[in-house]
C-alpha cells in the first residue's frame, strides 16, 4: 500500500548522504576518539569535523557544542546543569508553559531540590509574551528556558526578545530548538541565547543523536560524570557515528535550507488553508503567521486524536496526535490546554508535518482519505450526534 | 500495541448507532478523559434484543464498546450485568495496561443502560441526568490525569499544574476557574 509518512515531528527519515557517511564510519573507524594511536586520532577527527558542521548550522563556535544522546538529554542538560551551575546567586527558574516534557520535568526536579519555578503562559495562538517573561523575573532568577518552536502547535516564539528582556537582567537564556533546528534559520548570536538544545533526527541525521550549544563563558554542571569527553562536561565514550551523521545532516540542512522551506511552504499553507473546509468544524491550532514550515496542525471536533491516527494508518498515512489517548500518560496536551483549548477540542488534536519530499501528490491523497476516516468516526460520536440534535437537524 | 481483534472491532465495529425508541440509555465517562460511550438497548422478555452504542474515543474504547455489544446481544439482562471490563479486555485478546482504566468502560455504560430500562420498569423516576463520570477515581487522584495526589496537597496536580476546587452540590474536585463540576455538572460557586 501507499505510505504517506507526515510525521517529521517524531522523526525525519535519513538523508541518503547521511547514511553513506554513517555507513563508511561503521566501516572504517575503529579507535575511540580518546586514544592517542592513528585509529583514535582518525576517530577524533570525525567527531570534530562533525562539530564544526552543528556549530555552523546555528552559528556558534565548535567549542561551544556538547553533543548528547536525545533532545531529552539535552534539555535535561542545559536547565539542570545551567540553574545548578548558577544556584549560588538564586534558585529561581522561569519556562514556558507549553515546554516539552524534558524541560517541564527537569525543572521539576530542580524544584524536588530547593528551586522554585515560574511557568509563563501562553496567548491563543501558543506565543510567549517577552513582557511577561520580564514580569516573572525576581531577583532570584537564575534561568529561563523558552523553546524555539513547539511540535505539536508549530508556534516559532519570539526568542530574541525574550533573550533580550533576560540579557538586561544577567539572566541566562536556554532555547529548545529541537523542534527549529535544521528547519528554519537559526543563529545563536542574533537570537542572544546562552545555551541551545538540537536533535539530528529533526532534519534527516540519525535517531540518538543530539547537542547542547553552551555559549563560551556561561557556567554548566555535567549531568554524566565521566572522563574528559566532551571537555569534561559529558562523559562516555562519544556515539562516533551518530555525530557523524548528525554533523553531514547539520551540513545538508544549512545546503538545502531554503530549497526545502520553498517546496514545504507551500503544501503546509495548503494543508492549513483546505484539510479544515473538507469536513468542517476543525480548528487550526498554533500561529498562522510564526509557524513552521513544515509544520499543519488541528483539532477536528467530536472526534478523538488516536481513533484518526490509527484511522489514518489503515489508510497509509503517518500522523502525530496530541491526545490523551495517544500518550501514555493519557493526560490532555498540556500544550492545547495552556492555549485555552478545552479538553473535549484538545482530544481532537492531529498534527500533519512534512518532510523534504513530500509531494503535492501526497497532500492531495490524504486530502481524499481525510474525509471518510473522519465521516466514520463522527457516525459513531455521541459528542456529534448531540451536536446535531441541538443543532436541530 | 494493540491485538488483531482490537484492531479488527475498531476498523470493522459492530452495532454502531443510536436506537431511537430504546428501552434503556447508558452513559459513561467524558471528554476529559478522552472516552466517552453511550450505549442503548432494546429488551423483550427480559433479554436484550437489540444493543447499540455510540463512542467518542481511542480505538480500544471503540473496539471495547463493539464487543461488549456483540457479548451483550441475545443475553438476558442478568447475563449482561455478570459481563465485566476485565472479561470484555479478555475477550480482545488484551489491552495496553493504560487502557485499561479509561479506555475499558464499555460494560459499565452496559450495565447503567440496564439499570435505566429496570428504573423505567418499575416506576422509578429515572436517574435524573446520568452521571457524567461513573467510573470512580480513587481517593487521593487527579480527576484529569489520574495521578495520585500528593498527601500533603490534594488541592493541586504536580503532573498536569492543575489547581482544583471542591464541588459545593457532590464534593468532587474540578479545575479552579472552571464554572461546571466535572462530576455532577452543576455550577461551582452559588
Amino acid at each position: 500500500m501507499k505510505r504517506v509518512y507526515l510525521d517529521h515531528i517524531a522523526a525525519t527519515p535519513l538523508h541518503p548522504e547521511v547514511l553513506e557517511a554513517m555507513r563508511l564510519c561503521l566501516g572504517d573507524v575503529t579507535g575511540n576518539p580518546q586514544s592517542l594511536h592513528a585509529e583514535g586520532r582518525q576517530a577524533l577527527d570525525s567527531v570534530e569535523a562533525a562539530r564544526e558542521e552543528v556549530a555552523g548550522l546555528v552559528g556558534a563556535q565548535s567549542s561551544e557544542i556538547y553533543f548528547a544522546s536525545s533532545g531529552t538529554e539535552a534539555n535535561n542538560f542545559a536547565v539542570k546543569g545551567l540553574a545548578l551551575g548558577q544556584q549560588a546567586r538564586g534558585r529561581h527558574v522561569v519556562i514556558s508553559a507549553i515546554e516539552h516534557s524534558s524541560v517541564l520535568n527537569s525543572v521539576k526536579a530542580l524544584e524536588r531540590q530547593g528551586f522554585t519555578a515560574t511557568l509563563v503562559p501562553v496567548d491563543r495562538f501558543g506565543r510567549v509574551d517577552p513582557a511577561d517573561v520580564e514580569k516573572a523575573l525576581t531577583k532570584e532568577t537564575v534561568l529561563v528556558s523558552v523553546m524555539t518552536a513547539n511540535s505539536e502547535v508549530g508556534t516559532v516564539q519570539p526568542v530574541a526578545a525574550v533573550a533580550a528582556v533576560c540579557r538586561s537582567r544577567g539572566v541566562l537564556v536556554h532555547t529548545d530548538a529541537v523542534a527549529a533546528a535544521g528547519s528554519i534559520p537559526l543563529d545563536v548570536k542574533a537570537l542572544g541565547v546562552d545555551a541551545m538544545s538540537l536533535a539530528g533526527d529533526q532534519f534527516y541525521g540519525p535517531k540518538g543523536s543530539a547537542a547542547l550549544f553552551v555559549r563560551k563563558g556561561a557556567r554548566i554542571l555535567p549531568l554524566i560524570d565521566g572522563g574528559i569527553q566532551e571537555g569534561g562536561r559529558r562523559g562516555g565514550t562519544e556515539n562516533v557515528a551518530g555525530i557523524v551523521g548528525m554533523g553531514r545532516a547539520a551540513r545538508l540542512a544549512r545546503e538545502e535550507m531554503e530549497a526545502r522551506i520553498a517546496a514545504l511552504v507551500p503544501l503546509r499553507d495548503r494543508l492549513l488553508e483546505e484539510l479544515p473546509g473538507r469536513v468542517g468544524h476543525v480548528i487550526v491550532t498554533g500561529s498562522r503567521t510564526e509557524r513552521l514550515p513544515h509544520h499543519a496542525s488541528f483539532c477536528i471536533e467530536f472526534v478523538e486524536g488516536e481513533a484518526m491516527l490509527l484511522s489514518l494508518d489503515m489508510k497509509g498515512v503517518a500522523v502525530s496526535s496530541g491526545s490523551a489517548c495517544t500518550s501514555k500518560a493519557l493526560k490532555a496536551s498540556h500544550v492545547l490546554l495552556a492555549m485555552g483549548l478545552d479538553h473535549a477540542t484538545a482530544q481532537g488534536s492531529l498534527v500533519f508535518s512534512l518532510i523534504q519530499g513530500t509531494s503535492a501528490e501526497d497532500v492531495d491523497y490524504l486530502l481524499d482519505v481525510f474525509p471518510p476516516a473522519i465521516e466514520r468516526l463522527r457516525g459513531m460520536s455521541p459528542l456529534y450526534t448531540q451536536y446535531l440534535k441541538e443543532r436541530g437537524s | 500495541m494493540y491485538s488483531d481483534k482490537v484492531m479488527d472491532h475498531f476498523a470493522n465495529p459492530r452495532n454502531v448507532g443510536v436506537l431511537p425508541e430504546a428501552d434503556g440509555v447508558g452513559q459513561v465517562g467524558n471528554p476529559v478523559c478522552g472516552d466517552m460511550m453511550t450505549f442503548y438497548i432494546k429488551v423483550k422478555d427480559d433479554r436484550l434484543e437489540d444493543v447499540k452504542f455510540q463512542t467518542f474515543g481511542c480505538g480500544a474504547a471503540i473496539a471495547v464498546s463493539s464487543m461488549v455489544s456483540e457479548m451483550a446481544k441475545g443475553k438476558t439482562l442478568s447475563e449482561a450485568m455478570a459481563i465485566t471490563n476485565d472479561l470484555v479486555a479478555e475477550e480482545l485478546g488484551g489491552l495496553p495496561k493504560n487502557k485499561m482504566h479509561c479506555s475499558n468502560l464499555g460494560a459499565d455504560a452496559l450495565h447503567e443502560a440496564i439499570k435505566n430500562f429496570q428504573d423505567k420498569r418499575e416506576g422509578r423516576a429515572p436517574r435524573v441526568g446520568v452521571p457524567a463520570d461513573a467510573h470512580e477515581h480513587e481517593g487521593g487522584a487527579c480527576p484529569y490525569c489520574d495521578s495520585s495526589l500528593e498527601e500533603e496537597d490534594k488541592t493541586f496536580c504536580r503532573a498536569c499544574r492543575v489547581e482544583f476546587e471542591e464541588c459545593p452540590s457532590c464534593g468532587g474536585i474540578t479545575k479552579k476557574g472552571d464554572t461546571k463540576c466535572l462530576h455532577c455538572g452543576k455550577p461551582m460557586k452559588g
